[in-house]
């Protein structure tokens, strides 16, 4: 079945994406009434969807406070996010799911080879197609933007490298990791041995229980001696 | 049904005949492996796993996947026992989900009736405090400068190329705010009582203390008619016209001004003012640097970065062009391997016999005999085109020719940036002969780059201080060499000057006659040479090098020229112009990546290393070198720095008793004592932390292999009961 709306990336070049999660079902758009488990706690509901092209004033500052984004911020992501779904949708924004083609069409996730991972990650869809709610869009921005602080980026690295979703940094995590940054294409990968010495060189570096995994903390442990990590890990809109 | 075994079981490195206890299926039976999942570090493996759909779990679980920032969080969730106010974080420092976070809040919010009153104040004080400072943060971001323009050059290039612009940037606004501080203390003053808007005193020349000769200054080119290029000549080099202005040092005459009650000292000023400044800049420098320095100082490894840097950090998540993150990709796979070949190199080295290391390093000394040759060559020449270009300057035959006065005028400047293009390229072709590891290649180079830049100006203003003192009957009525200089400040201000200018001159042409053209020619003409050439590559390094080189002169020049920061910040601002462009056009990005932290520091290293020169030349001349007598708000003195005894003796005596003992040496001494026992208290606290982390490493690899040992004797154990 042909996917509507999927699009190639611009100019034609196959940007290295990563096995992320080849095999997860892609079905057309999925039209989700609410988001898993959104609570309407303290906003009316009078406020949702309120006009097309404006979020609510109590809205804005609750998502201030819920995010490091500015209001700024979160008005342009707003609009970024508007601009994804179809007219007829941009009324409900904060209803609908953005399907992860859509998704990865966005400058600044189509560039990068860890964008099936991202849109994993983040999002909240119950059968896990990476679809992506306004919400998820902002948790989104918000660990990867300029106030976040090193923690929370760590602890979303983390899950983003850890490919098989297990909870631990194994050999094969790290062997995918480096496939992923070296690009795609047979060329430009590293040799058996090459692979070889440097995941002995990083898990001699990480790896404080000599276990052959690097869990969480670990992870946290070399992050926060890293000097670029928190000037790499930085999407801004 | 038969569980996998806990996923932290995996297969230790060493034994081999563990692995048979943990195979699955076969041999385990349902009761044997039921412990396994309830350790605690097992639990939370399995909440991360399920955080993603159901999040019931955690509404049981203790041990937040939410990681908590105290223990407190625990009373948070079971809804008992009191929060302690200082312990609870904002919302969004918490790992979740934003309508788990919603939910998270509104519990926060549930358990606030449980606080005393006072508690609650404060929480919600805290919480309007953050508040106000997000608020002043975004408006403060408003007022950024070139926000956009970094912000797409990190999108196109990544960070190591946008610290290069951060750092050009900070450079604009440390010469824009020295230069507010330099033009509302010193020539404001001065200018505003120039026109006798306020009462105010001129320079008061006892005439018998000082001889007439000294004071006599003339400034040539202004009185009568002179040709049209003499303003053009005058413009680019400082003199004529331009040197009676508040640009120089002897437009600053007015010692006193009086502001109804208040008697504002100018002499004192400019001097106080002058040190504030480089104070200012040297602050502001180390703040900057301080991060980078951390991290250099707590890692161990000697490297210059580590795999897992170069890994978990290496990609720039803010690329935004699919040819930028092509090149990414291949410059990340590049370095990757040239890092594992040279462990490999490295490894290999440590063989080498003690042949080889003897003919290396006999090759290295012998390379560096070269250097200093070369770069002693450099400095003559320096010193020679210096002292003919003084000699020359006022030579009447020589300024009828335009060409030949400006030419004679930028010698100097033309010799030194001339010594600034040729010494890299040596330095370049040397050390590779020198076969040191690629890491110490790029340092070593780089600080013989900086070091000739900074030399170069240091023996400029060496030979120009040769001729201004001098140890025979000439010098002494006046202690300088009166007859040809009777200002001298002002003519080591104009040489300040005209290399500033000249700097500026040769950015732009660069840009403009070297660049585009050759990108011109890359681009339409595919013959072979010009293809090999190939464009311009942006190199960090040298650009940074060219920027702390103008602005080491501009430092150098603030206590001869004030105004010299305003002309260094405009242009600052172009060249920011000029290199975008020049970037995004004409240059390719260098093969070997860049990184951002490291370049932080190197770009502040160096930029100190220009400050620290700039303070040697400025104290010399403060205390060393008598001020002129004939233009200057000095002239009563007999050093620069005499201004403050000076105006020290005017004050309290108890004041002045402090003073002078804070500046005597039963004050200095034991101030530095302390000043070294605190250093050395703190480095063996370091290395007392070192020590522990080492121990506790040790410990936690023992712990990891006691809990496999008793997992596997446990698992034994109840399969044979």
């Amino acid at each position: 079945m042909p996917r509507a709306g999927r699009r190639r990336p611009v100019g034609g070049v196959a940007v290295g994406r990563c096995p992320g999660d080849g095999d997860l079902r892609r079905g057309g758009r999925k039209r989700r009434g609410e988001g898993p488990g959104r609570s309407r706690g303290s906003w009316s509901g009078a406020a949702m969807g309120g006009s097309a092209s404006q979020l609510p004033r109590d809205l804005l500052d609750e998502y201030q406070e819920l995010t490091f984004l500015t209001k700024q911020e979160i008005l342009l992501a707003h609009k970024r996010f508007s601009e994804l779904l179809p007219k007829e949708e941009r009324e409900s924004i904060l209803l609908k799911r953005v399907p992860k083609s859509k998704i990865l069409t966005l400058p600044e996730l189509r560039a990068n080879p860890f964008q099936d991972r991202i849109c994993r990650v983040f999002s909240t869809a119950e059968d896990g197609d990476g679809s992506m709610s306004f919400e998820d869009f902002l948790d989104l921005l918000s660990v990867f933007s300029d106030s976040a602080t090193v923690e929370i980026k760590s602890h979303y690295a983390f899950r983003i490298f850890d490919f098989d979703d297990d909870g631990i940094l194994d050999r094969k995590d790290l062997e995918k990791l480096v496939n992923c940054l070296t690009g795609e294409g047979d060329e430009t990968r590293l040799s058996e041995s090459e692979m070889d010495q440097l995941i002995q060189n990083i898990l001699e570096e990480s790896d404080i229980d000599k276990d052959g995994t690097i869990n969480l903390s670990e992870f946290q442990h070399v992050i926060s001696r890293s000097p670029d990590f928190a000037s790499s890990f930085k999407i801004v809109l | 049904m038969c569980e996998q075994p806990a996923p932290e079981t995996r297969r230790p490195p060493g034994g081999r005949d563990d692995d048979e206890v943990f195979l699955p299926d076969a041999n385990c039976t349902s009761s044997s492996v039921t412990f396994l999942q309830e350790l605690p570090s097992y639990r939370s493996i399995l909440r991360r796993r399920t955080s993603a759909g159901g999040t019931q779990d955690r509404r049981q679980n203790n041990h937040g996947f939410v990681r908590p920032p105290a223990a407190e969080k625990r009373n948070l969730v079971e809804g008992t026992g009191v929060e302690n106010e200082a312990v609870v974080r904002s919302i969004r420092e918490y790992a979740l989900n934003i309508p788990e976070k919603r939910r998270l809040r509104d519990i926060q919010e549930a358990n606030v009736k449980y606080l005393s009153g006072w508690d609650q104040w404060k929480q919600t004080r805290n919480k309007s405090w953050k508040k106000f400072l997000d608020e002043i943060k975004e408006l403060s971001s408003y007022l950024e400068l070139w926000r956009n323009d970094i912000r797409s050059i990190e999108g196109k290039f990544g960070t190591g190329i946008k610290s290069y612009f951060s750092f050009l940037r900070f450079l604009v606004m440390l010469n824009f705010i020295i230069f507010v501080l330099m033009f509302s203390f010193i020539t404001l003053p001065s200018t505003i009582s120039k026109y006798g808007v306020l009462n105010s005193s001129y320079v008061k020349v006892p005439s018998e203390s000082i001889e007439l000769r000294c004071r006599n200054y003339t400034i040539n080119g202004t009185k009568e008619l002179v040709y049209f290029h003499t303003y053009i000549i005058d413009l680019l080099s400082g003199t004529g016209f331009l040197e009676m202005t508040s640009l120089f040092y002897g437009y600053y005459t007015i010692d006193m001004v009086q502001l109804k009650v208040i008697k504002y000292n100018v002499p004192l000023a400019y001097l106080l003012t002058t040190l504030v400044c480089l104070s200012l800049s040297l602050i502001w420098i180390v703040k900057r640097s301080v991060e980078g320095f951390k991290q250099n100082l707590v890692r161990e490894e000697d490297q210059f970065q580590s795999y897992c840097n170069k890994i978990f950090a290496g990609w720039d998540f803010c690329i935004t062009d699919l040819n930028a993150s092509r090149l990414k990709h291949s410059s990340l796979q590049y370095e990757l391997k040239t890092d594992l070949a040279e462990e490999r190199l490295r490894q290999k080295k440590a063989d080498r016999t003690t042949e080889e290391k003897l003919r290396i390093y006999c090759l290295r000394l012998f390379l560096n005999i070269f250097v200093l040759a070369l770069l002693s060559v450099c400095f003559y020449s320096i010193y020679r085109a210096t002292i003919y270009s003084q000699e020359n300057i006022s030579n009447d035959s020589i300024k009828m020719m335009f060409e030949g006065n400006l030419l004679v005028q930028y010698l100097p400047s033309i010799v030194i940036t001339l010594a600034n293009f040729i010494a890299p390229l040596f330095f370049s072709y040397i050390i590779r002969l020198e076969e040191y590891s690629p890491a110490f290649e790029i340092r070593l180079t780089l600080m013989r780059c900086v070091f000739v830049r900074l030399a170069n100006i240091g023996v400029l203003l060496f030979s120009l201080w040769n001729r201004i003192s001098c140890g025979n009957e000439k010098c002494k009525p006046c202690g300088y060499n009166y007859e040809l200089y009777p200002c001298w400040e002002s003519r080591v201000g104009q040489e300040m000057y005209k290399l500033m200018i000249f700097d500026f001159i040769i950015i732009f042409a660069v840009a403009v006659f070297v660049d585009f053209p050759r990108k011109l020619l890359v681009t339409y003409y595919s013959c072979k040479p010009i293809q090999w050439c190939g464009l311009q590559e942006f190199g960090i390094p040298e650009n940074v090098l060219e920027i702390v080189y103008g602005q080491t002169i501009c430092w150098i020049g603030i206590f001869y020229s004030p105004v010299l920061p305003a002309i260094a910040t405009v242009k600052y601002f172009i060249v920011f112009y000029i290199k975008k462009i020049s970037l995004m056009h004409t240059c390719r990005p260098s093969k070997r990546p860049v990184r951002a932290s490291s370049s932080n520091f190197f770009f502040l290293v160096v930029l100190l290393i220009g400050l620290v020169l700039a303070f040697i030349p400025l104290g010399l001349s403060m205390t060393y070198f008598r001020p002129s007598k004939a233009c200057g708000p000095f002239v009563n003195f007999n050093s620069s720095w005499d201004v403050v005894p000076h105006t020290i003796q005017g004050f309290p005596t108890a004041l002045q008793k402090v003073l002078n003992g804070i500046a005597s040496e039963a004050f200095a001494v034991p101030f530095f004592m302390v000043i070294c026992l605190i250093m050395f208290y703190f480095i063996a606290l370091a290395g007392a932390h070192k020590r522990v982390v080492d121990q506790l490493r040790e410990q936690l690899v023992m712990e990891s292999r006691d809990k496999l040992f008793l997992i596997r004797k446990l698992t034994e154990a109840q399969k044979h009961s």
